[in-house]
């Protein structure tokens, strides 16, 4: 308790003593005294702390569990500084201590009593290397500990973190846990660590109870031990029962993998709705092939990385904002980009197709000029990261379904734009006859220009979804372009939902594929399919009726 | 018409423009001039344009210590736009018309390629930085990037040894550098006892970005009760999303840990790396190497870039110690003609940033140490792992049926690239490509 309070007061005088010890930078070794004299147990710590100065892991590891063993209220401050590399090797006292990083000096403290020794260069003292193995050995002693903890998404975690694991003390824990444990999902985790554990156990009976029991269970480690059991084991009878219990497991994962691997083709498609719906517009509806479509995805993605830059406290929100952003940046470049260079080139498909590559090309290269030719940084705010998990082998990742919902709303929205408001009324009138619809008092010139920045605008929107799956970088666009005339013309060009229906299409198609044919040869099937579709149907899925259609 | 008559216009200024080049550069003759043939725009620049940079802060640093025997260096910088047949002509015209004395350049293995017949031709001298697949040893060209055995091999040796993995993912990029790591990696693993069915290969194109599916077999692979390790020779853009999939699906590296030989600290830069934390590379060099040499070089390139958040890494290093031997094997040579320059290489020992000293080898190739570094949340490696001493780069695998006969050695009385110890003739490899 009394500690508490100490540690209370410290975080409060932590900024004036950061002020003060740079001045002073003390020599520390009273402060170390008085500690001593009021609690014995620091002296050890520092001494159990000093093999982490070693190059040797093995030495480390056995700091690490000697330090797990005392009974201090550092050991879980202590174990987390250093998983998170706050522990460092003071080099010059060639000690073990806390630090923090100030203007890029180091600030450091003493690992016990946490108080301020002195600040250093940022060379004069380094993070304590672990590896994955001590990673794994302090992850298991740190989840011991919340394993009583009063919050159960941390028992959870503790519990689900112990499977696998044998150490007796842990089993132990965990066999203590059961008896009072009331949360069902707590529960289940520590039933299958103890029946893993189980399996390695002397008695057949026992072992042939756990691998019954395990049948059932979706957690990758069961399946992992029960294989293993399978090839080791010298009884017929445990080999069959292993048999019978994987056999149940697969057949359950099985069911699961059609689902993912339809989710991963809903998400596949959903990035190419993304990128392809623009150009449905640009060259759906107007007939404009406009080479630079990626290009401006790619300005929309940059637009996200400019906008965080802008607010670099609200990662949460910046994403949200971003949108608007992306769409007028990119819609005023597909305006200008139509004004200049698209207005007196209409008619005339191949003239178009060069002027805008090379559009495309001055683009990136100013991007580059710009923004420098390295890949820049988005951050994927918290709500976006991680995945829904369903259960152990079926999970739904966040930024994916959240593309899948942002995908349709877009599409919604514009085709909401086009069947319901003055504008998306003037935009088919012109796109299906010119002159008619100029006769009737349409600026068609007006409509052409907000039609290709509406389109422009939507590839921008689709730069902000993109810019969190993948490189934000100059050559973002190249790689999505042939991809969204793929989806334009095998959907029929004009037609959104055409538009719709061959990207989820082509997504799911080829999500199928790949598990059978490898990355490389799916894409190039479905690519030779789309050649002989087009050979058959040469208007796409959804060919377009009407006058337009037979120009 | 106006058209054609700008263009002609056009025309005319660029040659004028030329001339007046071309001639302030015969007026500067008492100069040493270094080509630099690294992409500057197109798909290659992200990587290429950081060793531009590092080349032209060396000759900076160089002029600044007096130059080399006592003559200025001066960069002369082309830009061959990640287009591989534009690096042979650039690198003709470095050679003909600005008469370079040595060339900084190439990354991709398509480049080098390309480069290749014409510093043959021209008897020019190219010092190629990056790590790449071998089966390959020219008169004209220094290989100071890491070969498959001071990259590759280590790696897998650490997987087995260290950390006891039995199953292997082999995943790449479709092109000749994972193809050919691959074939060795896989006659390799063989060689240990893995069996064929323990052993998965995959390929995917340039500028992967929906690694869903891959991630999820990676997964199932994972869980057939042995432990499994993925080792990638992913390139460049793909990585970014790759990692990301990898974190989303709650891949960890203490359960599947990845080793990569084509990302490092720039590559990094463009992700959070917090849930990549213990996932694996191995290289000849990382930033967080703890030594003098290499903070002296990281200060370096935050004043020379005037950014101190750019990273070091090992393509640069590799850059670092092929400038600095060829600095002294001028010194040494007395003169900047290729073939003396190139004799004088041989046996030239330079310090490298990791605390050791780089041995150019007979076969054009360098001794280092390997080193194996774990992903931090800052971006940054930190070595758990690295080879006794040196280890001698080897320009034709001994893993692979074509190559394991062949050596290079570029001193009498061999003086040959692809040397066939068996039949002793010069030569005749079918394996080259």
């Amino acid at each position: 308790m009394g500690h508490r309070i100490c540690r209370l007061a410290f975080a409060l005088l932590l900024p004036w003593l950061c002020s003060l010890a740079w001045a002073e930078a003390p020599k520390n070794s009273t402060t170390i005294e008085s500690a001593t004299t009021a609690d014995p147990a620091p002296r050890d710590l520092h001494t159990i702390l000093q093999p982490l100065t070693e190059r040797s892991f093995d030495k480390k590891e056995a700091a690490i569990r000697q330090l797990a063993e005392q009974d201090s209220p550092r050991v879980v401050p202590l174990l987390n500084a250093l998983m998170d590399r706050d522990l460092l090797h003071w080099k010059d006292q060639d000690r073990i201590v806390l630090g923090k990083k100030v203007d890029g000096d180091w600030q450091l403290y003493d690992p016990v009593t946490e108080q301020p020794l002195a600040r250093v260069g940022r060379r004069d003292a380094r993070a304590v290397v672990i590896n994955n193995h001590l990673r794994t050995v302090i992850n298991n002693q740190l989840a011991l500990r919340s394993l009583n903890s009063k919050n159960s998404d941390e028992r959870y975690q503790a519990a689900n973190q112990l499977i696998g694991n044998l150490d007796p003390d842990m089993l132990a824990a965990l066999s203590q846990r059961r008896e009072v444990e009331t949360r069902s999902r707590v529960l289940d985790e520590i039933t299958t660590a103890l029946n893993i554990a189980a399996l390695h156990s002397d008695d057949l009976t026992t072992r042939l109870n756990a691998i019954d029991a395990l049948g059932s269970d979706l957690h990758p480690t069961v399946k992992n031990t029960l294989n293993q059991v399978l090839r080791q084991s010298d009884s017929e009878v445990e080999k069959a029962a292993a048999r019978k219990s994987i056999d149940r497991i697969e057949a359950r994962i099985e069911r699961f993998q059609t689902a993912d691997t339809i989710f991963f083709g809903l998400s596949l498609g959903s990035v190419l709705l993304l990128a392809a719906i623009g150009l449905a517009i640009t060259f759906g509806v107007m007939g404009v092939i406009n080479m630079a479509h990626g290009e401006l995805i790619m300005l929309g993605a940059y637009t996200t990385y400019v906008v965080q830059q802008l607010l670099p406290d609200s990662h949460e929100w910046s994403l949200i904002i971003a949108i608007p952003a992306a769409f007028l940046v990119s819609g005023l470049v597909g305006i200008l980009i139509e004004r200049f260079v698209i207005r007196y080139l209409y008619g005339r498909p191949l003239e178009t197709l060069l002027a805008t590559f090379g559009v495309s090309l001055i683009l990136q290269q100013a991007v580059r000029v710009i923004f420098s030719p390295l890949n820049r940084t988005v951050v994927t705010p918290d709500w976006m990261s991680g995945a829904w998990q369903i259960n152990p082998v079926f999970s739904l990742t966040f930024n994916r379904l959240y593309i899948i919902f942002f995908a349709l709303t877009v599409f919604l929205a514009l085709l909401t734009l086009l069947k319901k408001t003055r504008l998306g009324l003037q935009v088919r009138a012109v796109s299906q006859n010119r002159n008619t619809a100029r006769a009737l008092g349409i600026r068609s010139e007006r409509v052409n220009a907000l039609t290709f920045g509406l389109g422009s605008g939507i590839a921008g929107i689709a730069g902000v979804a993109l810019a969190q799956l993948t490189n934000v970088g100059p050559n973002l666009g190249q790689s999505y372009i042939i991809d969204s005339f793929m989806v334009v013309v095998f959907g029929g060009v004009g037609n959104l939902w055409g538009t719709l229906t061959a990207a989820f299409g082509l997504g799911i198609a080829n999500k199928f594929l790949e598990p059978v044919a490898g990355a490389v040869l799916a894409k190039i099937v479905v690519l030779v399919f789309i050649i002989l579709f087009i050979q058959r149907k040469p208007r796409g899925l959804f060919p377009q009726r009407g006058r337009a259609a037979e120009e | 018409m106006t058209f054609k008559r700008s263009m002609k216009k056009m025309a005319a200024g660029i040659v004028a423009s030329s001339a007046i080049f071309y001639s302030g550069a015969v007026m500067a003759a008492d100069t040493i001039k270094v080509g630099v043939l690294h992409s500057l725009s197109g798909t290659m620049a992200i990587s290429e344009s950081t060793l531009k940079d590092t080349v032209l802060m060396l000759i900076k640093e160089q002029n600044a210590k007096g130059g080399v025997m006592g003559k200025k260096l001066e960069p002369v910088v082309v830009d061959p736009a990640s287009n591989w047949p534009l690096f042979a002509e650039k690198a003709r015209e470095l050679i003909t018309k600005d008469k370079v004395d040595v060339i900084f350049g190439c990354w991709t293995s398509v480049s080098r390629k390309s480069v290749l017949p014409v510093v043959e031709e021209l008897n020019g001298l190219l010092f190629y930085p990056v790590q790449y697949e071998g089966e390959e040893s020219s008169k004209n060209v220094f290989y100071t990037g890491a070969a498959p055995n001071q990259q590759a091999i280590p790696a897998v040796d650490y997987l087995l040894n260290d950390l006891g993995v039995k199953r292997f993912v082999l995943a790449g990029t479709d092109y000749v550098y994972p193809r050919t790591t691959n074939k060795i990696l896989e006659a390799y693993l063989k060689s240990k006892g893995i069996p064929d069915e323990d052993i998965m290969i995959n390929y995917t194109p340039f500028g992967y970005s929906d690694w869903q599916s891959i991630v999820s077999n990676i997964k199932d692979f994972g869980s057939q009760g042995k432990k499994t390790a993925v080792v990638s020779t992913i390139n460049g853009d793909a990585n970014v999303p790759f990692y990301k999939e990898l974190a989303n699906q709650g891949v960890k590296a203490e359960d599947i840990p990845v080793v990569a030989f084509s990302v490092g600290e720039e590559e990094l830069s463009g992700i959070d790396t917090g849930p990549l934390v213990g996932h694996l590379a191995a290289w000849n060099y990382f930033e967080s190497v703890d030594t003098e040499a290499n903070e002296k070089f990281i200060d370096e390139w935050h004043q020379y870039t005037g950014n101190d958040k750019r990273v070091t890494n090992d393509p640069m290093e590799a850059t670092y110690i092929g400038f600095n031997m060829w600095v002294k094997a001028v010194e040494k040579a007395k003169s900047t003609d290729t073939d003396k320059v190139a004799k004088a290489m041989i046996g030239m020992e330079t310090p490298n940033l990791t605390g050791g000293m780089a041995v150019m080898n007979k076969n054009h190739h360098l001794s280092k140490p390997v080193l194996i570094g774990e992903i931090q949340d800052d971006g940054q490696f930190s070595v758990v792992w690295q080879t006794d001493g040196l280890v001698k780069g080897d320009a034709w695998s001994d893993f692979l049926p074509g190559s394991k006969d062949l050596i290079s050695d570029w001193t009498a009385p061999i003086n040959c690239g692809n040397y066939n110890v068996k039949t002793k003739t010069c030569g005749g490899q079918a394996a080259a490509e």
